[in-house]
């Protein structure tokens, strides 16, 4: 088996789908013969033809627009909003349509329409580049929200968006884009579908709840605490909605601590929801307050202040520090070495 | 883009009449062609039998039968042209204030109303009717048109798609957007503008300064008319001709017609804060159901008895949707959490549960 990139597991899940269903549209900005800015269209134009993938006018909302009225008439619409603070304007498409049709017609006018949002910062990007906006979608009843940590997660989960009967926002972590794993998409699956987060990593200390960019973060956390002796959980959500209140409570019952992480500014954002589900549901096994590690309230920085907003395994180590480990003699002080 | 192709594209210098306001027939311009005896007989059938409804629906808001009603009195020629201008597999997309258009398309007059008598849905099967769910947000549905064109056509089906839209909507950005991707794709699909005059109180002026909403067409390389939107016959031929274009392939069309709203905005507006009655009286000079009806009878397409069978029926539909609407509907607080997405995810199971126990709780 190869290594694969999450950019080409995407580029590999939506040529699948193009071929699996002729239903399936793909279009734009630049997703043409340029094959996106991400390369993430890459080659489909060309093997799928214009009629199936298509460069469109720059118009996010007319994009978006469009892809309803096509997915009213029967088609199955891939659309790529280029970055995404670029989406913003087709919010209104996006919380008053897209997400609400299947309702205000009474299920009778149904969307299966994918959104691919490459979200998130971490790569030196400028203004209007880098934003987490997973929460603006989240809080929109309506809509599936999906984020991929993995290479195999980035294939299936894309798979299982196309194939959806809802409407799916999917964000890409675009740091993760160039992140490797031996993946062949025409192996067997062992991803689950959606509402079901998976354990990254199995612990007893503590379980650290992330999901997108904040995977790898959690795991790299969890592998410099294991030096020192403190064995963290890690739970990956996968999809933001459905939300697995299952996987997540189960793992903090077990552990009696719980460290949520998101690289989003924290005020009123997804990882506020979960450390409020988590204290509602395991209040009597928890041993500590649920802490957030999370980006700062504001607007997301230049490229050379990234650094100081984005979380790292060392904000996340402080953190689970302040888990109230004084019942835990055998629980160390974790050193701050992660990165 | 050379001066002939933009005089191929620009409207008439001024809107496309085919009957004066005192119903005598004036010369039209070049190109376009009258309606059939029979489809002008349908429409002042349509006609009458719209403004009936529109008048019924008033009365039963004013009665609290209905939540909020924006009545298109006034505007019954464009949207019964706008309906007849498409068939059966056409489809319409409308806004809020094209009632009358939906039931002119036969639609359920009491399933029209669903929404606005206080439900959550639109009420009627959208792909059954091929009319998609009227849209309240401004604009947005021109969008959604040109993606339906788009499917149609990829499709191989021979059909058109059609777009209301108000004045004030073509100040939204979709609806630019929308003639923007139409014209580039060339998509089978027709903007139609019901310029009112009004966006609940603000004025056109205060809306464009464009000389007229049907300029904004040439800017995207699409394709534009003005029309009277008082003269059914105007209307409906200009309409003909713009479902015509695109369903022949030659793209987008957008056609303006100038009318008027008689009443206020909704129920709940009081149009007296902005506009005077001499304004409003010298569009009821115009009214263009009296227009058509002494038009038709010169032409002697239609006679007493003819007026009397229409006014009949017309009674007969009001009496239908009074009845459809003295009923209180049917609302059901669970369906609430049942179509929301395909299958309700685990916290809506819990939330209609919750509800369920809310409900059922014995009074204290």
């Amino acid at each position: 088996m190869t290594a694969m990139s999450m950019a080409q597991a995407l580029n590999a899940a939506l040529r699948d789908a193009l071929r699996a269903d002729e239903r399936v549209l793909v279009f734009g900005e630049d997703v043409g013969p340029l094959g996106g800015v991400f390369r993430v269209t890459d080659g489909l134009t060309k093997e799928f033809g214009e009629e199936r993938c298509f460069d469109t006018p720059l118009a996010e909302s007319g994009i978006v627009g469009l892809a309803v009225g096509m997915a009213m008439g029967g088609f199955r619409p891939v659309v790529e909003m280029q970055f995404d603070a670029f989406a913003y304007p087709a919010f209104e498409q996006i919380a008053s349509h897209v997400a609400k049709t299947r309702n205000r017609t009474r299920g009778r006018v149904t969307l299966p329409m994918v959104i691919r949002v490459p979200f998130a910062g971490g790569i030196g990007g400028v203004e209007h580049h880098c934003d987490s906006s997973e929460a603006y979608y989240a809080h929109t009843p309506g809509l599936k929200v999906v984020t991929p940590a993995t290479v195999e997660d980035a294939y299936w989960l894309l798979r299982d968006a196309i194939a959806d009967p809802d409407p799916v926002i999917f964000m890409e972590p675009k740091r993760l884009y160039w992140s490797k794993e031996a993946f062949s998409p025409s192996g067997r699956r062992r991803a689950p579908g959606f509402g079901q987060a998976v354990v990254r990593r199995e612990g007893r200390d503590a379980t650290l709840v992330a999901y997108g960019p904040g995977v790898p973060v959690a795991l790299q956390a969890a592998e410099a605490a294991a030096a020192d002796g403190v064995s963290l959980e890690v739970v990956d959500l996968r999809t933001i909605v459905p939300f697995d209140d299952e996987t997540v409570t189960s793992s903090v019952r077990k552990t009696g601590r719980c460290v949520v992480i998101q690289e989003a500014q924290g005020f009123a954002g997804v990882g506020a929801e979960i450390a409020a589900r988590v204290q509602e549901r395991c209040f009597h096994s928890l041993a500590a307050p649920v802490l957030r590690v999370t980006g700062f309230d504001i607007p997301y920085p230049p490229p050379k202040l990234e650094h100081a907003h984005l979380p790292d395994a060392d904000r996340v180590l402080d953190a689970v520090d302040r888990l109230q480990f004084d019942d835990r003699p055998d629980v160390v002080h974790l050193s701050r070495e992660a990165s | 883009m050379s001066h002939h192709q933009v005089a191929g594209l620009l409207p008439a210098p001024d809107p496309v009449r085919f009957v004066a306001e005192d119903g005598t027939a004036v010369d039209p311009p070049a190109g376009y062609r009258a309606p059939a005896d029979e489809q002008l007989a349908e429409a002042y059938r349509l006609m009458v039998l719209g403004r009936r409804f529109d008048r019924q629906a008033t009365a039963l808001t004013k009665q609290g039968r209905l939540a909020v009603y924006p009545s298109s009195l006034g505007q019954e020629a464009c949207q019964v042209a706008g309906v007849l201008a498409l068939g059966a597999d056409d489809w319409l997309f409308p806004t809020y204030r094209d009632c009358v258009a939906l039931v002119a398309r036969g639609l359920d007059p009491v399933e029209v109303l669903t929404l606005l008598r206080g439900d959550w849905h639109c009420g009627y099967d959208p792909a059954a009717a091929r009319v998609a769910p009227q849209c309240t947000p401004l604009a947005t549905q021109t969008v959604h048109a040109v993606g339906m064109a788009e499917a149609l056509r990829r499709k191989g089906e021979d059909a058109v798609v059609m777009a209301f839209v108000g004045d004030g909507g073509t100040s939204e950005g979709d609806f630019h957007e929308a003639l923007n991707f139409a014209g580039v794709l060339r998509s089978p699909v027709v903007f139609f503008v019901q310029n009112n005059k009004y966006a609940i109180s603000v004025p056109l002026a205060r809306q464009t300064a464009a000389p007229a909403l049907a300029y904004k067409g040439v800017g995207y390389g699409v394709r534009s008319e003005q029309v009277d939107g008082n003269d059914l016959v105007a209307v409906l031929s200009v309409l003909t001709e713009a479902v015509r274009h695109a369903r022949e392939g030659g793209g987008p069309f957008l056609v303006e017609a100038h009318t008027y709203r008689m009443d206020a905005h909704t129920n709940a507006d009081d149009a007296t804060r902005y506009r005077d009655d001499e304004e409003v009286e010298r569009w009821a000079a115009a009214d263009p159901l009296a227009r058509l009806e002494t038009y038709l009878r010169e032409r002697g397409l239609l006679d007493a008895a003819g007026v009397t069978a229409a006014r009949e029926a017309a009674e007969e539909f009001a009496a239908r949707v009074r009845d459809g609407l003295n009923a209180d509907p049917e609302t059901d607080p669970y369906e609430l959490f049942d179509h929301v997405y395909a299958d309700p995810t685990p916290q809506l199971r819990e939330q209609r549960e919750l509800l369920a126990a809310e409900l059922t709780a014995p009074e204290e």
